[in-house]
């Protein structure tokens, strides 16, 4: 009992002892704040949107197939389709057209691909939510609406008009927001493909575990063919918002390192006030261990205060604001930013992590100088 | 109750600031006796004070305290013996500033894990005892002097030692206010305490609370005068 009381007393004036120093605990927190909300916002919005990712991912083709020639994706030629439906556990095979359009009036590429719902409605497309969004740079942007024409330059350098029939919803923007949809018609209008090409084959699978099995086959019997699994796209997505939260986080660690100086100027240079008063503690008969352990309180009370502050204001900036911070760099190059709103979503482990690397070395940062000052001998307090 | 031996402290020995504090100290200070320690600054008072108290240690020497020798104990057990058996009132008083009064009067004893409301009532009873519980919110900062000592009077007593020792206690005090200050210390006396009082405010080692004057001059104690 006493010793909980003793804690319960030495934490009363810890707390009281910050409330005092208002001034530099203020300033010291504000800091610490700001720094753990920038390293968790980074954090909460690759994790975001990797899951965003990969739940949007849910519904694309278990396998993917395509044709390298000399290294580099080709057309593919239709007939393969009937060799690899004779494989067993393969469901369907699908060909499908697509390709980049180079806008030249918003300077952006689009993603054309062929839906074959509007193969019945020649001259409609249906677009993303980005394209909808389409500006001339340095302008304010144009919205487009359903029934708007809009023009695209064919490879014979004649225009097509192709009028909106639909905009996609912006709950998938982070994979459509650059997608128009059109009649196959329309695609090779635009673009030369010859008949019996397409730009890959989409497959449905019926057991998920054989999926490599199938891929080993495919390859087999068409030795020019490359198989790409769902699994390998959600993993180049996971790397490419890893990449991106790194680069951003290399960006940050200048500010992260220089909080570390602060910090350890702050936490680590006791002023002639708090020096006399360890003196005075050790005098009126508190051990040494008594002066580390208000030291850890201190410490503690700071950085947990700053790490879920931090947190919090990491949560709202990521999931209720709009990340201004992070969004290009995060989202992509791309010049047709996606616009929508991540599923909050909080992991774990990186908290953990994140907690490792900020509480426990300022908590340590603060109590190494007061081990010094409390190792002295009472009796400087005499003489003050 | 507290014996020193040719006691002799040394400041930054070695260095060319070397500096010799008190040479050749003999000492014995019997229970409930008030002695004054008197003498002009520089004559070692403080450093005095400050070994008697557990504060610091001799360079040479031997100093036992109830019959038990403290010079080589560890740092822990002089802490508890400081706590336990000295209240120490200093000449700035050395109160902790920002907190209350009350709060200053309690920190002596948090180590001890004593529960808070008893410790409280305890702390309240001081400050009633000397005439200040109605400055107990009052942050120390806005104390008088006087009531800044009577707070670091009931601090020094928070413990119920059985040792009080005094710094320069009337350096800051007004004649008024000092002669207060030797009525609390016959209050303590006729309680039982042992006063040790480092002074040269005749206010303070004239007072006839006072059983015994030692003279100090140039880190050593001056032999009376009758030889005694």
């Amino acid at each position: 009992m006493g010793a909980i009381e003793k804690q319960r007393h030495i934490l009363d004036f810890t707390l009281a002892t910050l409330g005092r120093r208002k001034g530099k605990n203020i300033a010291l927190i504000v800091v610490y704040t700001f720094v753990i909300c920038l390293m968790a916002s980074v954090v909460f919005f690759a994790d975001a949107l990797k899951q965003e990712a990969a739940q949007i991912l849910q519904g694309a083709p278990e396998m993917t197939v395509q044709r390298l020639v000399a290294g580099r994706q080709d057309l593919i030629p239709t007939h393969y389709i009937d060799s690899i439906r004779t494989i067993r556990g393969v469901q369907s095979v699908e060909p499908r057209l697509w390709g980049y359009y180079y806008d030249a009036f918003s300077g952006a590429n689009y993603t054309l691909m062929v839906n074959a719902d509007l193969n019945n409605h020649p001259g409609s497309i249906i677009i993303g939510a980005g394209v909808a969004r389409r500006s001339e740079p340095g302008k304010p942007p144009q919205t487009l609406r359903k029934n708007d024409l809009v023009p695209f330059k064919t490879y014979s350098d004649t225009v097509v008009t192709l009028q909106v029939k639909g905009i996609l919803p912006s709950e998938s923007e982070l994979v459509t927001a650059d997608l128009i949809l059109v009649s196959e018609a329309d695609f090779k209008t635009i673009f030369p493909i010859p008949a019996g090409l397409a730009t890959d084959l989409v497959l449905k699978i019926r057991n998920a575990k054989e999926l490599a099995t199938i891929a080993a086959k495919i390859t087999r019997i068409h030795p020019d063919s490359r198989p790409v699994l769902r699994e390998d796209i959600l993993r180049t997505y996971a790397a490419v918002f890893d990449w991106r939260g790194g680069v951003i986080l290399l960006i940050l660690s200048g500010g992260f390192f220089a909080f570390i100086i602060l910090a350890w100027d702050k936490a680590t240079g006791l002023s002639a006030e708090e020096k006399r008063e360890i003196g005075i503690l050790k005098a009126i008969g508190w051990e040494t261990s008594d002066i580390l352990l208000m030291k850890f309180w201190e410490g503690t009370a700071v950085s947990l205060t700053a790490f879920f502050l931090g947190l919090f204001l990491a949560y709202l900036h990521t999931f209720l604001a709009s990340p201004l911070l992070f969004e290009p760099v995060l989202k992509g190059w791309s010049v047709l930013y996606p616009h929508f709103r991540l599923t909050p979503r909080i992991n774990i482990y990186q908290i953990a992590v994140l907690f490792f690397l900020t509480v426990l070395p300022y908590t340590v940062a603060t109590i190494v100088p007061s081990w010094r000052s409390a190792t002295i001998d009472p009796d400087s307090v005499m003489r003050m | 109750m507290i014996r020193l031996q040719n006691i002799r402290k040394i400041f930054n020995a070695g260095q060319p600031n070397e500096f010799v504090a008190l040479e050749g100290v003999n000492l014995s200070i019997g229970s409930q006796e008030a002695t004054a320690l008197k003498g002009p600054s520089g004559s070692g008072k403080t450093t005095l004070l400050s070994l008697l108290g557990c504060m610091a240690r001799p360079t040479a020497g031997r100093i036992t305290v109830k019959g038990r020798e403290i010079t080589s104990l560890p740092e822990r057990f002089l802490t508890e013996i400081r706590r336990e058996t000295f209240g120490i009132i200093f000449q700035q008083f050395n109160l902790i500033k920002g907190i209350t009064a009350l709060e200053n009067v309690m920190i002596p004893a948090y180590p001890k894990g004593e529960k808070h409301a008893s410790l409280k009532r305890r702390a309240m009873d001081l400050l009633d005892l000397l005439n200040i519980a109605g400055k107990a919110s009052a942050k120390v900062e806005w104390l008088s002097g006087g009531e800044a000592q009577r707070t670091a009077i009931a601090r020094a007593l928070i413990n119920n030692p059985s040792i009080i020792i005094a710094d320069e206690p009337t350096a800051h005090l007004d004649t008024t206010l000092s002669r207060e200050f030797m009525e609390i210390m016959r209050q303590l006396k006729k309680e039982g305490k042992t006063l040790l009082i480092a002074s040269h405010d005749p206010i303070a080692y004239e007072s006839d609370v006072i059983d015994r004057i030692i003279e100090m001059r140039d880190g050593t104690i001056v032999p009376p005068a009758d030889g005694s």
